[in-house]
């Protein structure tokens, strides 16, 4: 018997010991919720430790009865069954005590639940935009956006070269916000339903697309914070991480006034190189790049496709014989397809570039070349 | 009063030339044989379903993509989990309330025998033609068994016509079965067997028939909504035509929690028959057991948007969901006492639907705590979408329903053939379960809250290390089934030593009681008096 109060304590302390031990060591330890680095984070995580408590409590209590039952009232150790099977009182104690039990956890939740879903009076807005399979940054009150897409390598993928230490949650150009301010997220989607997930914000929200949703943070620490899509979004839903860069205020000013500019400068290169040929290496070249961040996660780095969901380029009537629909097709998607307008994503080199590339890559071989300004053309309707 | 005539004269036919081979198990109307046929296509399903989650840990096993494509890893998570619960969860009760019902409430068979065997074959189609678009160009579904919109709608391949097919006929066979429970629990009890007397497994089902009456219908109307958008032009779930795709969410749900439900509440009087039985002590609390499921069935209609917390409702809404999710661990709670006051000071043997039982009330309970913190809507806001939820809803169907199934089988097993089942293989099939199903499902639990989102192909390496003990488990958890494939082809074959008429020491009931085993081809022609 005392063994196996001994043994009973030994495990119970080690049950308790463990999450004690995660609660400690929440960073290194890999398998607790985390705090995070903001002040609603931080009382997400509140919470979910004392539902964590009072599950354990209950669970102890509950099975401590249960084994204890298991154990002396063993028919092997001769116990007797009594017969009683019901008993009012004890039945109205267990409705009504766990029932106030709920009422104590359903005040502090619906306090941070208020909390979390007031999105008023914010010093910063970001229209946040999911597609297949790529986040879009809009700063509202500066000039500046951009997309965000996963920068690690396909060999790192497919196991071909070592996995980098921010395997898979690593992107090409990150989200800038500042820190100790209120930032506003307005969440949306250009094609199926995403979701932008950044556990140290404790911020999640779908994003619908033809609808606008509303989040915020305030993050108390500058760094550098990493999340995932959580909603099924189609084949590349486990690559496309979130990014986040929250830095000083005065750090923050500095890298979106840059910005500002060099997008401005961007656009008016833009026109310039309007007037410049390029030759046909240098469009595959660049093609080529163009063609695998932004075309091969659906056409293959082959051309090939998807049989049945994705069509192949190598070899389609389209990319080898129309160049008008060609460019008509990149520049504008075809809606109810996943085909994206590409027009607003890439700049009209990039889109020429890349119609270039697929027109003669895979043994596409047309010889044909299109330039900045035949793409130029097309969007303006000369 | 009709049916039971007809009915009768059904069974004339059998007692004479009752066919023989397939064209007995083809054209059956014997509610035995239907339960049967029910429980080997349930199991079937279970072990296609759990092929598919071993190719999906296989794919997980390490970071990277070794095995699979990530738009074939979405078809596999996507076809486990429908076959999972429309083709094994689902038929595996139905075909323990053929077995069982009739009975234990003393009636000859299911009230609509035809009906019966029209709602069993069925099955086999649909199950047949969502298997099959697996084969077509692009791929069958692949957008999880939720087949959330505009995934499923634009955005998918045209075998989504096949997959909204098969799901009408999973949902005509189940509203059959349930009609079927409804009409033989309200008609066909035997005299003396009122209302607060039937046995809670017959309480539980008829409840759960209740149910699905009142939400397949729902889930006929969405995938029905879903084929009009892709392909005839609607545009319910479309915002560029108008349309809402977090509506679809909606109905999906008003169908989807009740379902959950459905999946576990004839798994409460499974468990609320066992305990008892290995107690030697009647069941504690019948009357608040009665009340609690019945408290749940109707709590269950008005919590589904806790399964919707991230798709921005208003404050108001959100509120109103938890606290109702959070009502509903109130009637489970007291399930949960309930079986362990009736453990209290009874005089308990562990055979092995005893284990099982005891398993599932430790595990089961373990997937309702989490479900409690899942309830709570700032806190469900990390959690959803990660591995703590499919860890949730592991714990609840494979250590709840699976388990209640498995318990359920080896409990009933040797009233059905007259024969006790292989205990040895018995007792390795339990351990062996129990060890690798903790060791599958209980490190999802941390991967989730670290941060590992749901339907991934590929993960980042801080993940890797439990991932690759969840797959060890995975692997280990399907091989243990093979163990309860050859105890059941041995108990199918009559091996085994003879029981008795009672089987336990403990077991009450009709079906106990008044029954010999193996319990004949006919039972209750004329009706047991229940005193
Ligand atoms: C999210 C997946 C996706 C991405 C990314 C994508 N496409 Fe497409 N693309 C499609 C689909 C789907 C179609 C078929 C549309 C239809 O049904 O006609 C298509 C069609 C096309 C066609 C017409 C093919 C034909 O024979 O009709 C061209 C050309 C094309 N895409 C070029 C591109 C280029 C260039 C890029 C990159 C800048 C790109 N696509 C990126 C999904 C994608
Ligand atoms: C053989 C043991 C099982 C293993 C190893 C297993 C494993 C898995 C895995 C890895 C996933 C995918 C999670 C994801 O990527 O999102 C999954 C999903 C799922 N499983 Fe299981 N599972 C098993 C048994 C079951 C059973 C018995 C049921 C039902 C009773 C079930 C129901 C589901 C459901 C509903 C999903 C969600 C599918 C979706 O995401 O659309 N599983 N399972
Ligand atoms: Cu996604
Ligand atoms: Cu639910």
């Amino acid at each position: 018997m005392s063994k196996i109060v001994s043994g009973a304590t030994k495990l119970l302390s080690i049950l308790v010991a463990v999450p004690a031990f995660a609660d400690a060591e929440v960073g290194e330890l890999e398998w607790n919720l985390r705090k995070g680095v903001t002040n609603i984070s931080s009382d997400v995580y509140d919470l979910h430790m004392l539902m964590f408590w009072i599950c354990t409590a209950i669970g102890v209590v509950v099975f401590a009865v249960m084994f204890y039952s298991m154990f002396f009232h063993r028919k092997s150790r001769g116990a007797k069954a009594a017969n009683f099977h019901e008993s009012v009182k004890v039945e109205v104690a267990w409705t009504v005590v766990p029932f106030l039990i709920l009422i104590g956890m359903a005040i502090p939740a619906a306090n941070t639940l208020i909390a979390m879903e007031d999105v008023s009076e914010p010093d910063v807005t970001v229209l946040v935009t999911g597609s297949q399979w790529k986040w879009h940054y809009k700063y509202m009150d500066n000039d500046v956006e951009y997309y965000s897409l996963l920068a690690t390598q396909q060999e790192q993928i497919n196991n071909k070269f070592d996995k980098g230490e921010n395997y898979l949650l690593e992107v090409d150009r990150p989200l800038v916000i500042p820190t100790g301010k209120k930032v506003r997220f307005l969440v949306t989607s250009d094609d199926v339903i995403h979701s932008w997930w950044v556990p140290d914000f404790a911020v999640k929200k779908d994003a619908n697309p033809g609808f606008i949703n509303e989040a915020w943070t305030r993050v108390n620490e500058p760094g550098i914070y990493r999340g995932q899509c959580a909603e099924l979004c189609g084949k590349d839903h486990g690559f496309m991480p979130v990014v986040v860069i929250a830095k000083e205020p005065a750090e923050y000013d500095a890298w979106i006034s840059e910005q500002e500019e060099i997008q401005r400068k961007a656009k008016e290169e833009e026109q310039k190189l309007l007037a410049l040929n390029m030759s046909m290496e240098e469009l595959m070249e660049v093609g080529e790049k163009v063609y695998l961040a932004s075309c091969a996660a659906c056409h293959m780095p082959t051309g090939q496709g998807l049989p049945g969901v994705f069509p192949a380029l190598k070899g389609s009537e389209m990319v080898t014989q129309d160049i008008p629909a060609h460019i008509d097709i990149v520049l504008n998607g075809k809606t109810g397809t996943a085909m994206q307008a590409f027009g607003k994503q890439l700049s009209l080199r990039d889109i020429a570039a890349v119609i270039t590339y697929e027109r003669n890559a895979w043994g596409n071989n047309t010889g044909d070349m299109v330039q900045a300004k035949d793409v130029n053309a097309a969007l303006t309707g000369n | 009063m009709s049916t039971v005539a007809e009915h009768s004269h059904d069974d004339h036919d059998h007692h004479h030339h009752a066919p023989s081979g397939i064209k007995r198990w083809l054209y059956t109307t014997n509610h035995k044989d239907i339960g049967t046929l029910y429980l080997w296509f349930a199991f079937i399903m279970f072990l296609t379903g759990g092929a598919m989650a071993m190719v999906i840990r296989a794919e997980l096993f390490q970071p990277g993509l070794q095995i699979v494509d990530p738009n074939f890893f979405n078809q596999m998570t996507t076809v486990h989990g429908l076959i999972m619960v429309f083709g094994a969860v689902m038929p595996a009760f139905t075909g323990l309330a053929n077995w069982l019902v009739p009975m234990m409430i003393g009636a000859p068979d299911m009230a609509l025998p035809r009906m019966n065997n029209w709602s069993f074959w069925i099955l086999p189609f649909a199950f047949l033609i969502l298997l099959s678009s697996l084969f077509l160009e692009g791929g069958g579904p692949n957008f999880g068994w939720t087949f959330y919109a505009p995934l499923s709608t634009t955005y998918s391949n045209d075998s989504t016509a096949l997959f909204v097919f098969s799901v009408h006929i999973m949902g005509i066979s189940s509203i059959m079965g349930a009609i079927n429970v409804i009409v033989t629990i309200f008609n066909m009890r035997a005299p003396g067997m009122n209302w607060m007397k039937m046995p809670l497994f017959v309480w539980t089902w008829l409840i759960t028939a209740f149910l699905l009456i009142a939400v397949m219908p729902v889930l006929a109307g969405v995938v029905t909504m879903l084929l009009t958008d892709k392909f005839f032009g609607t545009s319910f779930f479309d915002a560029a035509g108008g349309g809402d795709p977090v509506l679809f969410q909606h109905v999906f749900w008003f169908f989807g929690h009740p379902e959950v439900y459905i999946m576990i509440l004839p798994a409460f009087g499974i468990i609320s028959q066992i305990v008892p039985t290995f107690s030697r002590k009647p069941l504690f609390g019948y009357a608040s057991m009665v009340y609690a499921t019945a408290s749940i069935a109707l709590l269950s209609f008005v919590v589904w948007a806790h399964h919707m917390f991230t798709t921005g409702m208003p404050v108001a809404t959100e509120l109103f969901f938890m606290f109702a999710t959070m009502l509903i661990s109130v009637p489970t709670g007291v399930k949960v006492f309930n079986w362990v006051a009736t453990m209290w000071r009874g005089s308990i043997t562990f055979e092995i639907p005893m284990m099982f039982a005891i398993a599932f009330i430790v595990l089961f309970t373990l997937g309702g705590f989490s479900g409690l913190m899942l309830a709570i809507t700032p806190v469900d806001f990390q959690y959803h979408d990660t591995y703590f939820v499919v860890a949730h809803f592991h714990y609840v169907l494979v250590t709840g329903a699976i388990f209640s199934i498995m318990a359920a089988v080896y409990y009933w097993l040797p009233k059905w053939t007259g024969k006790m089942f292989d205990i040895t293989l018995a007792k390795w099939h339990f351990w062996c379960s129990l060890i690798s199903v903790n060791l599958l499902f209980f490190p999802m639990h941390f991967v989730g809250l670290a941060g590992m989102p749901r339907r991934i192909p590929d993960y980042a390496l801080q993940f890797a290390d439990f991932n690759k003990w969840i797959s060890i488990g995975g692997f280990a958890f399907g091989l243990s089934q093979l163990i309860f494939l050859a105890l059941l082809i041995k108990a199918c074959k009559k091996e085994g030593e003879p029981v008795s008429d009672r089987v336990w020491e403990g077991a009450e009931g009709l079906e106990w009681e008044q029954l010999p085993s193996p319990a004949p081809y006919h039972t209750f022609e004329t009706p047991p008096v229940v005193k």
